[in-house]
């Protein structure tokens, strides 16, 4: 045995090598990236229970992979290169993916199938009371005003040079959805996913930071005091009824957005009927956390650092940022046009609350509004706005994927 | 694709970059798509909202007008059975003039405030003070 070439083989196939040899540099700045991200979970508990998944498959992948012929790596971007190439004899082939793949590109494959965000819009239907917004049906034009971040952000990747597809992925950040966004994304530019998930998750997780100057900037002193009035009791049967005529109607108009406001209503429907509390309580809790495991450390592995660190990154990043911004103040706009139509009724804080971030984006109009009246209690009447963003992301979501799928 | 895509999508090659132009129709299109759909179903609430209400106004004048059963005498009363604790509850609380509702929002307020989870505080009673 020739030790001294074995010693040599060792050092070669290490990881601690690959930094030395071919961009290997850029591993490493990724892998301080991921320590950040987990830094920002822990720590500063910006959505951890996803970021904490994404940053260690950010993690994973970095440590793993450095160039097409690493063996060992739990992630295979050129295996999904070849998925995504028409011209490819492994076009579409799952089982190439499974035959060839690590560990996360098997998992990844309940992302490209668009599995994961779907099941957590069905959690999310499970644990969502839509009561709010069947009382107080006019809480869906807040939603709707809240999605002009969407198209905004979706109009200034275009003049940034990204093409439809990345712009329409982009843009959707502005929804405020993690789970619409990866759907999206996975469909439209999943070459995209890494930078758009983690934009997505951190600036969902800064709502209470970005948010707030833009409510106190667009409205005025008395706007905010507003006591709003209580809203009608809703009947069960409504409730019931709320999951099966949304899933009708919104299905029809828009059949692109069937798997998420499929799955939303019937996790709703299970939550409503009384029949299903098992299936209820299964869907919010234990599906939902697998499936959280599942989606975090895979979409956190499409992070390789060759497809990370460039300037489109950055763009994403500045994008998703105004998509947010503008989001925010279409809601406020719409909330302060209303204040106006209804003789001062309408408190325009629970606008910004139109973009999803269930429950984040209602508490921080509940916040605002009690800063400046103690005994003011938005947080149900913003919850209208709130449930309608979910429905309005996914349908900027199906208008997306119809034009641009 | 449905008939939303098919009004854009002439102008739109989903793969390469867009004209400007193309772009701004496009995100103008969709969020009027998007406004569109919300109004539609939001007429479709008011619709089912105003059938339940009526409905339920029906049985209310109902009642009214149902004429008055005749008394019975009342039943000795029978002692309220504790109610069971739910598992992991740390016991029950006091309520003096306060609804369950507010009590509930009371609740979730101080847990927010404090950032602790509701599971980890144990409240005895929430009392209303008269200001007076």
């Amino acid at each position: 045995m020739d030790i001294l070439q074995t010693l040599t083989d060792l050092w070669e196939s290490s990881g601690f090598h690959s930094f030395l040899v071919d961009g290997g540099w850029k591993n490493l700045i990724m892998i301080v990236v991921a320590c950040a991200l987990l830094y920002l979970g822990i720590k500063k508990k910006f959505e951890p229970l996803l970021l904490v998944g994404i940053a260690f498959g950010c993690l994973l992948v970095n440590l793993s992979y450095f160039t097409p012929e690493s063996t060992d790596a739990l992630y295979h971007p050129e295996l999904w290169s070849a998925f995504l190439d028409k011209e490819s004899e492994f076009y579409h082939s799952y089982g190439h993916v499974m035959a060839n793949g690590g560990l996360l590109d098997i998992l990844y494959i309940g992302v490209k199938a668009g599995i994961y965000p779907s099941l957590i819009f069905m959690g999310v239907g499970a644990m969502t009371d839509f009561g709010p917004l069947i009382s107080n049906p006019k809480s869906l034009l807040l939603g709707a005003a809240a999605q002009m971040g969407v198209f905004l952000a979706f109009f200034g990747a275009v003049l940034l040079g990204f093409t439809g597809n990345q712009a329409a992925a982009i843009g959707i950040i502005g929804g405020a959805d993690g789970p619409t966004a990866i759907f999206l994304t996975t469909k439209l530019a999943p070459e995209l996913l890494g930078p758009i998930a983690i934009a997505a998750y951190s600036y969902m997780a800064l709502i209470p930071m970005i948010q707030p100057p833009l409510m106190r900037l667009l409205t005025t002193e008395k706007e905010r005091k507003v006591k709003m009035e209580q809203n009608r009791v809703v009947s069960k049967t409504e409730k019931i009824l709320f999951p099966i005529i949304v899933a009708m109607f919104v299905i029809l108009l828009l059949p692109s957005t069937a798997p998420l406001i499929g799955c939303l209503m019937l996790g709703n429907l299970w939550r409503e009927c009384g029949v299903t509390e098992r299936l209820s309580d299964t869907v919010q809790n234990a599906l939902m956390n697998i499936v959280t495991v599942f989606l975090g450390i895979s979409v956190g592995a499409t992070t390789a650092a060759d497809s990370f660190l460039n300037l489109q990154t950055l763009f994403i990043i500045l994008l998703g940022l105004t998509a947010f911004c503008f989001s925010t103040v279409g809601g406020l706009l719409v909330g302060k046009l209303m204040y106006v139509l209804t003789g001062g009724k309408i408190n325009p804080l629970i606008g910004s609350a139109g973009v999803s971030a269930v429950p984040m984006a209602a508490r921080v109009s509940q916040v605002e509004g009690q800063k400046a009246n103690p005994s003011n209690f938005l947080l149900m009447h913003a919850m209208g706005p709130n449930v309608a963003g979910v429905i309005g992301s996914a349908i900027a979501a199906g208008f997306l994927l119809a034009v641009f799928g | 694709m449905n008939f939303f895509a098919l009004a854009v999508v002439k102008a739109v090659d989903s793969g390469t970059k867009m004209e400007i132009g193309d772009a701004a129709i496009t995100a103008i299109f969709g969020y009027a798509v998007v406004f569109f759909g919300l109004v539609l179903l939001m007429a479709v609430l008011y619709i089912t909202g105003a059938i339940f209400s009526n409905k339920e106004k029906k049985s209310a004048e109902k009642e009214k007008t149902a004429p008055a059963k005749p008394v019975e005498t009342a039943p000795a009363p029978v002692p309220k059975p504790e109610p069971v604790l739910a598992k992991g509850s740390a016991g029950h609380i006091k309520l003096h003039d306060v609804p369950d509702k507010e009590a509930a929002m009371i609740m979730a307020i101080v847990a927010d405030t404090l950032q602790t989870p509701l599971n980890e505080l144990h409240f005895i009673s929430i009392k209303e003070v008269n200001k007076k």
